[in-house]
């Protein structure tokens, strides 16, 4: 009975089931087609004109009363010689740092971690595992919060550090920055001339120089407490796959562990590690919660950030054009460093 | 080999061993000993927080902090609508994620490969270059600050999606095959062939959904402004900044953040083993 029932479907030739399986591709698409074409490929587009035009935030950007304005927005942030490029070029230094701080450290911290719980004979694995990664599932509110309170004036770390017999800085409300601080401890307390009165984004090259502020170190090191369990486990499972073959070949050559990891291990994780500093960069330039939670940019501007900037720009001073300009902007600059880093460290014969 | 050098060699390694348990322990320590602080904290009093930061134990031990928050506060409001989305969003996820993800996967279709580029391209946007771009669209819609505006825009994610295709892509064809010659509709075999076939795939979107909208915040702040509204992450956030309190007010904050890590403390004790191996699934290369 349902052989002879399906038996003319059968052979009912291959093009019908197959015009029927079009149909469902675009069906089964067409929600996640639909809700990221309103959702982000329609406001990509709206907010480039909105980065071109002089929409002050009341009505419709889209209405006949907005005007465009070309690139002044664009000019307004990076020559307008005013507070607007003093502001950007601030959030940009002050980010720079972060990223080149975080990125670094937070890959080498990982993979140690990740080599160090790696141990085939290991009791507790498992448990130091879920150690170093569960800051990793905990929300970027909650963790910063708890910064908040562990480096504030008289907090824990300050109090540990003065049962070290070390005076903490006062973490949070500290704008100064770190390198200033070293070359002001060996008595260099003001840049020269050359530095001073040139400079880049209306900040001196002096400024540019100033380190992150002891507020935004505070956010390095929380980046690199929440970061560092996830890429762990990206190390781990790169360490996984490797063979025992070749480092075994290598210590029956008398190679010690330290000579193993450098020309053996690392050399073969070269994919993992690519991963994970290209991820470490995007999310590193994205800094935008541990600000709006935690210091709104300040103290002295110093935590400003290029994304919280931005949303400060639009939501709260409504330069609605100039918060836009400043997103696309730092769009191209992630887009760029990661061309550039995948350039650096392409595969060479 | 002389007698001694024998002898010595394991003692040598013995050595090692317990300098590396140290080092482990010392690290777990940094790891643990914030979290195990916000929880003390949460329970303490202002007073107690302020004089002794470090210590573990209250003195004394008080629940007033708890008190406060969800009998005085908008507290419940939060954790009510931070629950709607959470569930809401990855029930979406699910859904969504893994019929585009069986589409690009199993159905051949024209302008297959167009709608995987999209997709591809999709990822590559950095999430906080559209937080004004989503206020945008949100505002033009109508659905600025409503359940529609704060939802509908985080129901589909690329990733998923990704994650989706690669899984069905792994299981074999031929149990699909068997259902379409005993005339059952794509619908019918996605549905209930395939679908629960998919389980583990499953809950891996299930636990990144989870995660990702349970911690949101910055698509919150662009989607709506009322304080009935407000959701954990952007609630908790207004606390750090002060608005509930005059002083400090550590131990409120900290029982804050503590309430509203228990979620996703919870699902990460649950998932443990499939959390650990789906990222290391994610990354074979």
């Amino acid at each position: 009975m349902s052989a002879l029932a399906t038996a003319p479907r059968r052979a009912g030739s291959p093009r019908g089931l197959r015009r029927g399986e079009a149909l469902a591709g675009w069906a089964f698409t067409a929600p996640v087609l639909l809700i990221l074409g309103v959702f982000l490929l329609v406001p990509v587009l709206m907010a480039l004109w909105v980065s071109f035009s002089d929409w002050s935030g009341r009505g419709s950007p889209l209405s006949s009363d907005v005007g465009f304005v070309g690139l002044d927005n664009y000019a307004a942030v990076t020559t307008g010689g005013g507070l607007a490029e003093r502001d950007f070029g601030v959030a940009l230094r002050n980010n720079a740092w972060y990223v080149l701080l975080v990125v670094p450290l937070q890959t080498a911290l990982s993979l140690f971690l990740a080599v160090l719980v790696n141990r085939a004979v290991l009791r507790g694995r498992g448990a130091f595992r879920t150690a170093f990664y569960f800051p990793s599932v905990t929300s970027s509110v909650a963790i910063t919060v708890l910064w908040l309170f562990l480096f504030s004036t008289s907090g824990v770390v300050n109090t540990v550090l003065a049962r070290l017999g070390i005076a903490g800085p006062n973490w949070f409300n500290e704008p100064s920055g770190v390198l200033h601080n070293l070359l002001g401890a060996l008595g260099v307390r003001s840049g020269p001339q050359a530095l001073t009165e040139h400079g880049f984004l209306g900040l001196s090259w002096w400024d540019w120089l100033a380190g992150p502020s002891v507020a935004m170190s505070a956010f390095v090191l929380m980046a690199i407490f929440t970061t560092s369990g996830t890429f762990m486990l990206l190390f781990l499972a790169g360490l996984q796959n490797l063979g025992p073959d070749v480092d075994e070949a290598a210590m029956v050559d008398g190679a010690n562990g330290w000579q193993r990891f450098w020309r053996i291990t690392l050399p073969q994780l070269r994919p993992t590690l690519f991963t994970v500093l290209t991820l470490g960069l995007i999310g590193s330039w994205q800094v935008f919660d541990q600000i709006y939670t935690g210091t709104q940019g300040g103290p002295g501007k110093t935590t400003l950030t290029p994304a919280y900037l931005s949303y400060q720009s639009a939501f709260l001073s409504q330069e609605w054009g100039r918060g836009a300009a400043i997103a696309f902007i730092l769009f191209v600059i992630i887009v760029l460093l990661t061309i550039l880093q995948r350039w650096i460290l392409r595969e060479r014969r | 080999m002389n007698p001694t050098t024998r002898r010595r060699l394991p003692r040598k390694a013995l050595a090692g061993q317990v300098a590396l348990y140290a080092l482990l322990i010392a690290l777990a320590l940094v790891y643990v000993y914030p979290f195990l602080v916000q929880v003390a904290t949460s329970v303490k009093t202002e007073a107690d927080a302020a004089a002794d930061p470090v210590s573990l134990i209250p003195d004394p031990l008080t629940w007033a902090a708890y008190g406060r928050l969800f009998l005085r506060s908008d507290f419940p409001v939060w954790f009510a609508n931070s629950a709607v989305v959470t569930v809401l969003v990855t029930a979406g996820r699910v859904f969504f994620d893994s019929l585009a993800g069986y589409a690009l996967a199993r159905l051949r279709f024209r302008g297959r490969s167009v709608v995987y580029a999209a997709l591809v391209a999709v990822m590559a946007v950095p999430a906080v270059v559209l937080l004004i771009p989503k206020f945008l669209v949100i505002n033009q819609l109508g659905i600025y600050d409503s359940y529609a505006g704060m939802v509908l825009p985080l129901l589909v994610d690329a990733a998923g999606v990704f994650i989706m295709k690669n899984f069905f892509e792994s299981i074999p064809a031929s149990v699909e095959e068997q259902a379409r010659i005993d005339g059952a509709g794509t619908f019918r075999i996605f549905w209930s062939v395939v679908l629960p076939m998919a389980r583990p795939a499953l809950v891996t979107i299930v636990i990144l959904s989870f995660q990702g909208s349970w911690n949101e915040l910055s698509h919150f702040i662009v989607s709506a402004q009322s304080p009935s509204l407000t959701t954990l992450t952007k609630g908790v956030a207004s606390l750090a900044s002060g608005q509930l309190s005059q002083g400090s007010q550590y131990p409120i904050k900290l029982a804050a953040a503590a309430l509203m890590t228990v979620p996703v403390a919870v699902m990460f004790f649950v998932f443990q083993r499939r959390i650990m191996n789906a990222s290391e699934g994610a990354v074979k290369e």
